[in-house]
């Protein structure tokens, strides 16, 4: 096992150096420079040359970007020119709080979606299973920044409920308690998507896995039906599942991008979209590397699970 | 099952329990800003939005008179400028001092100007600063005594005192660069009304009360700035009790703040405008009379009233009314006047040729360009032009329309706003700033009055001359029409009732010196 988690992680490597080939091509493709965009109305040809000059944006592209994978190599990921950082300090914070964000609403949606699923396939065509059908139906169709908006509209500026944005208290906050006060209603619109592929997958897998043999044997023997259900069955649907979540995860970080947005959540999807419409290269850079690496990591991750719950992958 | 649904169960009890903290204690006010700031080094940045925070924690050595655009003293008690226009003297105030506590006397301020403007300083590295040509005339700075500091010019420059009223102006502590090198920007040290406390990356900036200001301890014990990029939320924030003040407000919910008595909803043009760049070297606008038709057909008051929900006001020439003491009162917006369009286009022998229009997609200023694009479109067909629109990406439409229209395109969009009636026609309407000389006069419009009239508001040292001259200047472009007239833009901010002495000023600055707000 170890062997194939270490090969996975090393044929990852020259992924992730294309990748950052590839978007630092972009990047120098794209129209318009960081120059003109600091200097906006200002930008005459002088003061752009100039201010490029300072930036270091004057070399050849190529020893640009060898300057930048040397100093990768030093775990220094750069300057950022937008926000006068260092970039790996924004990266790692960006992407913290995107980690908590949508890690939490990936548990969210596992334990709903898993929850709901069960309960419709065992009580396949009763009201609950028509309800939970018609709930999931709408959650997967609204489009979830529109869905922030409205929980924002009635849970933080009617009700009052919940902060309408941020991720802490801006005075007299911190804490965990205050983390999760603030993390609740983006957490939810983010994992409502989720929630209903996961039950809609869980409910398909159940009732495949009920049909089967080995299940009807069970009841025969007399074991009782909330063991049948949850040891037997469940155990078994879960092995379709886990694969699914771990695609989930995958949009649900993708996902992030709009819900950080609409909750000024401080994390690394709303940092990517300004850094590029701001031009800021070494930003654009540390970012997709952080997440392409998460990405390569959540699959691998998914796929190490299977294998150890599905014995015949072994 | 049982104990993960009571889990649950749990984490949202707590998550409902937790006290809201909505509103927002007595005494500190709370801002709503645009972005996270870049920088809070005055000399790095370029942004308003880090202007809000910037004017509040630094001095310089001229300010604003409240209200207008004309400079008062500020660190400087007073000044003196030689006959020729090229010295300039200050005397400094007695007994200021920086937060860190180093004193500010000649050789701070020499400091200042000399780390944007020598490449060879100890400190220059510790930049870039985008903006600090525009201190680009200034030959030398010397320390006359502690309290008196002398700036030579290369050449007579005018707008020098409002450049120095401007953030770019600002007077940072040499104590503190050269403690915190490059991380000056995060660690910052003024001389201004609120001291730099906090700033927790892309959550909040806090400043708090400078007991010691030389001008009066503001009222307020801290400000909190906090940056909320996504228009909607800043409005779900403010009706949330989230915010004290909110800048920016989107004219769509303007209505809203104004029907509800906790808001007030405040007003104030600065110094913008909007126009439409027109290339008078080649094709139909090389005409003067054509010029002038395009301003007549496009109705820039269905413009100003619902396209942009009365946010901005019609504008009249180059130079914006916010300019009070440059502003020529007498100048008349072109009027909407579509047959009188047609005629001057029949006079003209206009063939129908066919006009291509950039328009950009957003950008610093732009207003709403799109559906503004789109309406002068229809305006322009509607006395019988043929008008086809290019849409551009605001970087990629700069990096078009600033080498200049030639070649490419009839007509381009177009916002500045800038601190001194200098700025924009010097850079925009002279023929020496033709974009192949580095200017940005992408129309190529050349009158050698105008020229003459710029470079001699330029030379003047006494206001009342220059203003004269911005006169004349006003009135010929308006005639001439190298571009059509659209629109001023006017600063918006809505506030909470229970603040107090609140004033937006014609900078777009936004001022807590005497702000209170004691509930």
């Amino acid at each position: 096992m170890s062997a194939y988690i270490a090969k996975r992680l090393l044929a990852a490597i020259p992924v992730l150096f294309g990748l950052t080939i590839i978007v630092f091509l972009i990047m120098a493709m794209i129209p318009g420079d960081p120059a003109t965009a600091i200097l906006g109305s200002y930008a005459t040809p002088e003061n752009v040359e100039k201010l490029n000059r300072d930036l270091g944006l004057d070399k050849p592209l190529l020893q640009q970007y060898l300057i930048w994978i040397a100093n990768l190599f030093q775990g220094d990921l750069g300057r950022s020119y937008t926000l006068n950082r260092p970039v790996l300090d924004e990266v790692l914070e960006r992407f913290s709080a995107t980690l908590i964000l949508a890690g939490t609403a990936l548990v969210l949606c596992s334990i709903l979606g898993l929850i709901a699923g069960v309960i419709s396939a065992v009580r396949q065509f009763s009201w609950v299973d028509k309800t939970i059908t018609l709930v999931v139906l709408i959650g997967i169709s609204i489009p979830s920044f529109w869905l922030g908006l409205l929980l924002i509209l009635v849970f933080a500026v009617n009700l009052r409920w919940f902060p309408a944005s941020g991720m802490y208290a801006i005075y007299g906050g911190g804490g965990p308690l205050d983390l999760l006060h603030h993390l609740f209603l983006p957490a939810l619109t983010l994992a409502v998507v989720a929630t209903g592929v996961i039950a809609r997958l869980t409910r398909t897998a159940m009732l495949e896995v009920l049909r089967q043999d080995y299940i009807r044997t069970a009841r025969a023997k007399g074991v009782t039906e909330n063991r049948v259900i949850y040891r037997h069955a469940f155990k078994a649907a879960l092995v379709t599942v886990i694969p699914v979540i771990g695609i989930q995860a995958g949009f649900v970080l993708g996902g992030a991008v709009y819900i950080e947005t609409v909750f000024q959540w401080p994390g690394i999807g709303s940092m990517l979209v300004k850094a590029i419409s701001t031009r800021d290269l070494l930003l654009v850079q540390g970012g997709v590397l952080v997440v392409a690496s998460a990405y390569v990591l959540f699959n691998l991750a998914a796929d190490v699970l299977q294998t150890v719950l599905d014995p015949r992958l072994r | 099952m049982k104990r993960l649904l009571a889990a649950a169960a749990t984490v949202l009890s707590l998550a409902f329990a937790s006290p809201t903290h909505a509103q927002t204690p007595p005494n500190v006010l709370v801002v709503g800003q645009i972005a996270e700031p870049k920088s809070l080094d005055p000399h790095a940045v370029t942004a308003v939005n880090d202007f809000r925070i910037l004017m509040n924690v630094y001095d310089g050595l001229v300010r604003y008179k409240n209200g207008t655009l004309e400079v008062e003293p500020a660190l400087a008690e007073s000044w003196t400028i030689s006959d020729d226009g090229t010295v300039y003297t200050f005397k400094l105030r007695e007994g200021v001092s920086f937060h860190d506590g180093a004193p500010l006397n000649a050789e701070a301020v020499k400091f200042n100007f000399e780390r944007m403007l020598k490449e060879d300083h100890p400190f220059h590295d510790t930049g870039p600063f985008p903006l600090a040509f525009f201190f680009s005339t200034v030959d030398t700075v010397t320390a006359i005594d502690d309290l008196t500091v002398e700036f030579k010019l290369k050449e007579p420059y005018a707008p020098f005192l409002s450049n120095l009223a401007y953030p770019t102006g600002l007077i940072v502590s040499p104590k503190a660069v050269e403690e915190h090198g490059a991380d000056f920007g995060r660690n910052p040290s003024g001389t201004g009304a609120y001291k730099f406390a906090e700033w927790e990356a892309n959550a909040k900036v806090v400043v708090t009360r400078n007991e010691d200001y030389w001008d009066g301890a503001p009222e307020l014990e801290a400000v909190i700035y906090r940056p909320i990029t996504d228009a909607n939320t800043r409005i779900a924030e403010m009706l949330s009790g989230g915010l004290d003040i909110m800048v920016e407000v989107p004219p769509d919910s303007l209505q809203q703040f104004r029907s509800d008595e906790a808001f007030e909803v405040q007003e104030q043009a600065g110094p913008h405008v909007w126009f439409l760049i027109l290339n008078a070297k080649e094709g139909p606008f090389a005409t003067k009379e054509i010029r002038q038709a395009a301003n007549y057909a496009v109705n820039k008051t269905t413009l100003v009233d619902n396209i942009l929900q009365g946010t901005a006001e019609v504008a009249a020439g180059p130079t914006p009314p916010a300019f009070a003491w440059a502003y020529d009162e007498d100048l008349e917006p072109y009027p909407y006047d579509p047959d009188k369009a047609r005629e001057l286009l029949k006079e003209a022998g206009y063939d129908g040729e066919e006009i291509t229009f950039y328009v950009t997609e957003g950008g610093s200023g732009m207003l709403d360009p799109i559906a503004m694009g789109t309406a002068i479109q229809a305006d322009l067909e509607a006395v019988g032009m043929k008008v086809k629109i290019e849409t551009y990406e605001w970087n990629t439409y700069l990096g078009l329309v600033n080498p200049g229209l030639e070649g490419k395109a009839d007509m381009a969009e177009m916002a500045w706003m800038t601190n001194d009636p200098d700025t924009l026609p010097f850079l925009t309407l002279r023929t020496e700033a033709w974009p192949d000389k580095g200017g940005f006069n992408s129309g190529y419009y050349s009158n050698p009055k105008v020229d003459e009239l710029l470079e001699a508001a330029r030379r003047a040292t006494d206001q009342d001359e220059r203003a004269k001259l911005y006169r004349e200047m006003q009135s010929i472009v308006q005639e001439d029409a190298p571009w059509v007239f659209v629109a001023n833009w006017k600063q918006n901010a809505v506030i909470k009732a229970s603040v107090e002495d609140f004033k937006l000023q014609p900078s777009f600055f936004l001022m807590l010196q005497n702000v209170a707000k004691p509930e």
